[in-house]
């Protein structure tokens, strides 16, 4: 008896790890198709247009499908000057950690792939690696679009992932905690999210170094299409431009799941049990922080490169810094 | 002068009210728009008015008229009179694939054998078949709304 028992924890571990792995893949695939049919359709409705009309019979609701299944027809095209190898990497190492996120995200207490004790800053940390990926799609693409695009993208994401640590810091700080979990759990034993609860300025710098840090508009010089073509995407073409398709608006889920958990309280809501509404509420949640990102996309102009390096630089880390040292005077003083 | 950055919050509320109201689009092939009589959809042939003058061929800045026509020896008006001769049309045809919808042939036309009609839906898949012949310019009479009333 005592041989077997460790062989079936093993199994149960893999098992375990593959079932999550299907869960997460699963809940963030289904989970995104919304945001994109959403970012089409209010995208259409702010420019007083329709929008997707047909496909599924109604209000056009098939056509993330469609256009996912015209991306998977297209030949999966490849440069004769690329680095072949790096280039067919690339997109599938920005996927990997944009999804690699959401082990941290709790959906509910115990909803969660795993929590970590470092949490939001396995978070950060893994979502870093998106740099990695764009800088690799840019140089390997063998063009010069590709190339500016990718250096615009790489120095955008770490100039933008300076405020948006320390916006975070603000909130480790009053939680006392880096897990998810236990920052959910504070917010709901101080009765107020804490976008509400003193960390109004470092929400704004997240959601502000989160658009950033997804290459959104008003920070979308990296695919800026009247310069570049499509920046560091130029080149790619079916199932790998599908998956930067998808590893982006993944990108906007993550990083609204992730705005939810640490300003707005997660899957905690007054009245409402998190064991059973939890999903439901972060979801929520969720969707209003994509719907600001969306809404802010079709009503502000790009930025300049020097414009935003110079709100990154000279406004947001200051500002960050000054929220850090405020809220630290705060815990120790209160 | 106003605040500096407020421009992007008011730009927020236009797009949120924007958001709301229904598009103007006309959902073409189900719905469609009734243009006003005197749009310049298509151009109509009166073949009894014209008298083969090609004034209209030759004033079309891309030349998508084409006339041919012969004269016709009719009899006498009166007994040992002179015998007339009279212009018929033998083709009448406009390319719409050329036509830029100018009007400069229904201004020129002496005798008012040319008219606008508020018709749009003559589109075709081959572009051949945008060449309207004089029966079909013809048929286009019909479309052809009443002039407006003289003003007394």
């Amino acid at each position: 008896m005592p041989d077997v028992m460790p062989v079936a924890l093993e199994i149960n571990f893999y098992l375990l790890l593959a079932l999550k792995i299907l869960a997460i893949t699963g809940v963030v695939l289904t989970g995104i198709l919304p945001i994109i049919f959403g970012e089409l359709k209010i995208s259409a409705h702010m420019q007083s247009r329709i929008g997707p009309y047909f496909a599924g019979g109604r209000w056009g609701w098939a056509q993330p499908l469609a256009d996912g299944v015209k991306f998977f027809q297209k030949e999966d095209l490849v440069p004769a000057a690329a680095d072949r190898q790096v280039y067919k990497l690339a997109p599938y190492l920005l996927m990997v950690s944009t999804l690699a996120v959401f082990v941290i995200i709790p959906f509910s207490p115990d909803l969660i792939a795993a929590d970590l004790d470092l949490g939001i800053f396995f978070a950060l940390a893994i979502s870093s690696l998106s740099a990695l990926g764009v800088l690799m799609a840019g140089w390997a693409s063998g063009n010069k679009y590709s190339l500016m695009g990718g250096l615009r993208a790489a120095a955008q994401i770490i100039a933008y992932e300076l405020p948006l640590v320390l916006a975070v810091i603000g909130v480790v700080i009053q939680a006392g905690t880096l897990s998810m979990v236990g920052i959910v759990e504070a917010q709901i034993d101080m009765g107020v999210p804490y976008l509400i609860g003193g960390q109004v300025v470092g929400f704004v710098l997240f959601f502000t170094a989160s658009l950033a840090e997804l290459n959104r508009t008003p920070f979308d010089l990296p695919v800026a299409e009247s310069e570049l073509v499509m920046g560091y995407l130029t080149e790619y073409s079916g199932f790998r431009f599908t998956t930067f398709f998808l590893a982006e608006y993944a990108g906007v889920f993550a990083m609204a799941a992730i705005a939810s958990t640490l300003f707005l309280g997660g899957y905690g809501f007054w009245g409402l049990d998190p064991t059973v509404f939890g999903p439901f509420v972060l979801v929520a949640k969720v969707g209003l922080l994509a719907f600001l990102m969306i809404w802010i996309r079709w009503t502000w102009p790009r930025l300049r490169e020097d414009q935003l390096q110079t709100l990154a630089w000279k406004w947001l880390i200051p500002i960050a810094l000054a929220n850090i040292a405020v809220t630290a005077i705060f815990k120790v003083a209160l | 002068m106003a605040a500096r950055g407020l421009g992007l919050f008011k730009g927020m509320w236009l797009t949120l009210k924007t958001l709301f109201q229904k598009p103007p689009t006309v959902m073409y092939p189900k719905e469609k728009e009734v243009p006003v009589p005197r749009a310049r959809g298509v151009i109509a042939l009166d073949t009894d008015a014209c008298t083969v003058c090609m004034l209209c061929a030759r004033e079309c800045p891309d030349w998508c008229i084409y006339i041919e026509g012969h004269k016709e020896e009719q009899p006498p008006a009166k007994e040992g009179g002179r015998v007339r001769t009279r212009a018929t049309l033998d083709r009448f045809d406009i390319d719409y694939a050329l036509c830029m919808y100018c009007g400069i042939c229904v201004e020129v036309c002496p005798f008012d054998a040319l008219f606008w009609s508020p018709e749009y839906e003559y589109s075709e898949t081959r572009i051949s078949a945008m060449l309207h012949d004089k029966d079909r310019l013809t048929d286009w009479l019909a479309t052809v709304p009443d002039p407006p009333a003289l003003e007394t």
